[in-house]
């Protein structure tokens, strides 16, 4: 989360301003008297925090559990946040507030997390493991809103697009018994869904966002009544195989991170090949370059003969081929099955991750990873039996996915022409 | 320049059938509705709705031929078995959708023969059932109806309708001793508050930081369904008997929005407060000088600003009204219909509210009458589903078929060869969301 916000600063040159920095700053400060003050005084003395450092069921890189004295810890992780935001009162960090920001929420995270779990375990490579595997589908759906976004369409429709790979994926893989063929079926059906997004909106110019929101209905719809009507009479149609865990030979041995990103499926090797190709692709290649000349400034690229239309229709399929693989990790990489709605909104956090992330691929990863993160210290609290409801926990990304966009961790850059049909003279 | 805007947003109220049309125009093209022979014609601004519902239904129809196991079955026996298995099949599907909103003709002469009153209540049921599941429909797709006109995309209904429920069922069964004349309209008003306070939020982050309120309203709504969630299992709202299952009490008698018949029948006054909203909206937008500042700032934003109209105040309005509506649908449902609030609250009014502004043309009148069809669809599927086992949720994909051929009119007029004027063939354009600085 430190690098999402590194990224961010990366793109601009900007002046921070006085009430900025007492903003900030103030923020500081509260962490920090939140960790003082409603912390330390709920611990005592003598517990300590045990830190799992192995995931269950994994017999890679294995590393004793990791054991610190809970009050101490606050208090000195209260003390620093304290200093940094004295420092940030009184002279500011300047251009690398964002950097402190992101230094100091870890620190808070941290500090909750041995709070949580005063006289008590936390494993806490686990939750890093879960971390990675619950922000599969909200990165894939990032990247699949930059995808289309980059070229100027709008895609609120990969919730829908997800939906129908999910299915999809989970009926070929169940009948064929082949769970290449479910994969690539998934993508296929999604990409048939964008084609129809990409027609609605870039042939007939329909509004971006109707259009969308029609994939969604009907995607809902239609998985939902295919399910009653024919999955559930005929489970045979709905157990589809699992791609198994596959550890990365000699890197699955390191400790921590071994176990967290080496021996994981192929949809976590995916994202992460995604990941790089997409930061290249869209930034250092002519390609890129074309995809991202059609989304700022349509007329100027069809001025210099890139067909306009053409790359935008490339741009909504490559959406949705990258919306199906998020939809598959759901029956074949995770659950097994298909539910109805089972996407239960990762498909709009996703798009809230590619806004949070400044559409870079880098920074859609971080907001993914940090919104999964949120997610599964939701599901881990109620486990540990801590105060606040899971339900308030996932409404975490959402605010922070608002005060993103208004502005307070900077200007998030669209692109230009985003939204807008193209209109060949 | 403000004379020339004036005679734009004029336009609507000469001609109020197809001000939705030109409306639309208005905010995509706002040059074309000045061209000679750009203005739709009247009667396609019937006829293309109507075509796209026959279209949807048909689409309907074949998605229940393609999953009915009796059509494979016949197919088996012969071609023309399979056909009479088809027919049968969409033909005892669409029947229980008919009798189920509207009403089983038969039954209905029959009780009227008789004369006995409660035959005759429960006859005529179906329909007043239809005008139930209506009536929240009205006031989601007034919601949506006035953001288009204001030049907003408001798709945070479903968020500010949960909060709108929560309000009302927290108000109607926590404040005591009150009278029924105040205690029902105070939950009621209260729920329209809750649901404004949640489309402040995106209303006035889009006027003061420029935040698209499109994004905005997708996350409120996600804050406000685990924000209901958690108040129902942990919260204020739960049930205190009710071992964490998410379901609040029982509001008090004083409270309920009152019924018109006797127990079965669950027809409340809320139908006719949807219709005076409606009637309030139109008034509101098309005869108030607020009305016309907020079409103003709709239609042409830079033409609002130099005509001294003040943005950022009616930006704010705008979704503070909107939320309002949206607010009151929650309201109505927890007040009038269930009496108390669970997760389920909401059959997806908040989405679908975004098809009903699109089907009625963003015109109250339109928006009441595409209510009126979806109350009808929605109500008959529950019949359907217990008659034929046709899942509830075959109405989606039909009303996903009515939406695309409402937006893409062209698509209609190439499938039934319509001649129609090319330049309303476009929909609303909406700017893209992030901080356009």
């Amino acid at each position: 989360m430190t690098t999402s916000s590194l990224v961010i600063e990366h793109k601009k040159v900007q002046k921070t301003s006085i009430a900025r920095r007492i903003v900030i700053g103030i923020i500081f400060l509260a962490l920090a008297a939140v960790i003082l003050f409603a912390f330390v005084p709920a611990t005592t003395a003598s517990q300590t925090s045990d830190f799992g450092m192995t995931p269950g069921g994994i017999k890679q890189g294995v590393m004793p559990d990791w054991i610190v004295p809970s009050q101490l810890t606050l208090y000195i992780i209260g003390g620093l946040c304290t200093l940094i935001a004295a420092y940030q009162l009184i002279r500011g960090f300047g251009k690398r507030t964002n950097a402190l920001l992101g230094v100091v929420v870890f620190m808070f995270v941290f500090a909750f997390l041995t709070y949580a779990s005063a006289g008590q375990g936390l494993n806490l490579t686990g939750i890093l493991r879960s971390t990675i595997l619950l922000s599969v589908p909200l990165v894939l759906g990032a990247f699949s809103g930059l995808l289309s976004e980059s070229g100027g369409v709008i895609n609120i429709g990969i919730e829908g697009m997800m939906l129908m790979g999910a299915m999809t994926g989970a009926v070929v893989g169940s009948v064929t018994h082949n769970i290449w063929i479910g994969l690539i079926l998934a993508i296929l059906s999604s990409v048939l869904l964008a084609l129809v997004h990409g027609i609605l909106s870039i042939h007939y110019k329909v509004n971006q966002i109707i259009s969308g929101t029609v994939i969604n209905i009907f995607a809902t719809g239609i998985t939902t009544y295919l399910s009653e009507k024919l999955l559930q009479p005929l489970q045979y149609l709905n157990q589809p195989p699992l791609f198994p865990r596959v550890p990365i030979p000699l890197l699955d041995n390191i400790p921590i991170l071994g176990p967290i990103l080496f021996n994981q499926n192929i949809f976590v090797y995916a994202m992460f090949i995604a990941l790089i190709v997409l930061q290249i692709a869209l930034f250092s290649t002519r390609w890129g370059l074309r995809l991202r000349s059609v989304g700022e400034h349509p007329k100027a690229a069809d001025t210099l003969g890139i067909n306009v239309f053409r790359t935008r229709y490339m741009a909504v399929l490559l959406s949705g081929a990258m919306a199906g693989l998020a939809g598959a990790y759901f029956t074949l990489g995770s659950v097994g099955h298909f539910d109805e709605v089972m996407t239960s909104g990762k498909g709009f956090i996703g798009l809230a991750a590619m806004i949070f992330g400044n559409y870079t691929p880098i920074g859609g990863f971080f907001a993914g990873l940090l919104f999964g993160f949120a997610n599964t210290l939701g599901s881990n609290l109620e486990i540990l039996g801590s105060l606040i409801s899971p339900y308030l926990m996932a409404m975490l990304p959402y605010i922070v996915t608002m005060i993103a966009l208004a502005g307070f961790v900077g200007k998030v850059h669209a692109p230009d022409a985003d939204g807008t049909p193209y209109e060949k003279e | 320049m403000g004379h020339f805007m004036e005679n734009k947003t004029k336009k609507p109220e000469n001609k109020l059938d197809d001000s939705g049309k030109i409306l639309l125009e208005e905010l995509s093209h706002p040059s074309l509705s000045l061209k000679p022979g750009g203005k739709p014609k009247k009667g396609s601004a019937l006829l293309i709705p109507l075509l796209a519902i026959i279209t949807g239904l048909v689409i309907g129809a074949i998605l229940i031929i393609f999953t009915s196991p009796e059509v494979y079955a016949g197919l088996k026996v012969s071609f023309s078995a399979g056909l009479a298995a088809a027919w049968g099949a969409v033909a005892s599907a669409y029947t229980s959708l008919f009798k189920g909103s509207i009403g089983d003709p038969a039954a209905i002469a029959k009780a009227f023969k008789t004369g006995n009153t409660n035959d005759i209540r429960l006859a005529i049921n179906p329909i007043l059932e239809s005008l139930v599941s209506a009536t929240p429909y009205i006031f989601t797709g007034l919601a949506v109806a006035l953001g288009f006109r204001t030049g907003l995309f408001n798709i945070g209904v479903e968020g500010q309708y949960y909060i709108g429920a929560a309000v009302a069922t927290f108000v109607g069964f926590a404040v005591t001793g009150l009278p029924a004349y105040i205690h029902m309209p105070l939950a009621f008003i209260c729920g329209a508050l809750g649901g404004a306070l949640w489309g402040f939020i995106p209303g006035w982050l889009k006027a003061k930081t420029g935040g698209h309120e499109v994004i905005n309203t997708i996350m409120m709504n996600w804050i406000a369904i685990n924000l209901t969630s958690w108040l129902l299992t942990n919260g204020p709202l739960q049930k205190p008997d009710a071992h964490g299952a998410p379901i609040s009490p029982q509001i008090l008698p004083t409270a309920e929005i009152p019924r018109l018949f006797p127990e079965p029948i669950r027809f409340h006054i809320g139908f006719f407060i949807a219709l005076a909203v409606a009637f309030l909206v139109y008034w509101l937008l098309f005869k108030t000088s607020w009305g016309f500042d907020l079409r103003t700032v709709g239609a042409n934003s830079s033409a609002a600003r130099y005509a001294g109209i003040n943005i950022v105040r009616n930006i704010i309005l705008a979704m503070i009204l909107s939320g309002a509506l949206a607010g009151m649908a929650g309201a109505n449902q927890v007040l009038g219909v269930d009496h108390s609030m669970s997760t389920s609250v909401s059959a997806g009014y908040g989405f679908d509210s975004i098809a009903l502004a699109l089907l009625g043309n963003s015109t109250p009148i339109g928006v009441v009458f595409a209510s009126l069809l979806w109350g009808i669809l929605n109500n008959g599927a529950t019949q359907m589903m217990r008659d034929a086992s046709i899942p509830i949720s075959i109405i989606s994909v039909i009303q996903s078929f009515i939406i695309v051929f409402i937006a893409a009119p062209a698509l209609i007029r190439s499938i039934y060869r319509i001649r129609g004027a090319k330049a309303s063939d476009t929909g609303v354009t909406l700017s893209s969301w992030g901080g356009k600085s």
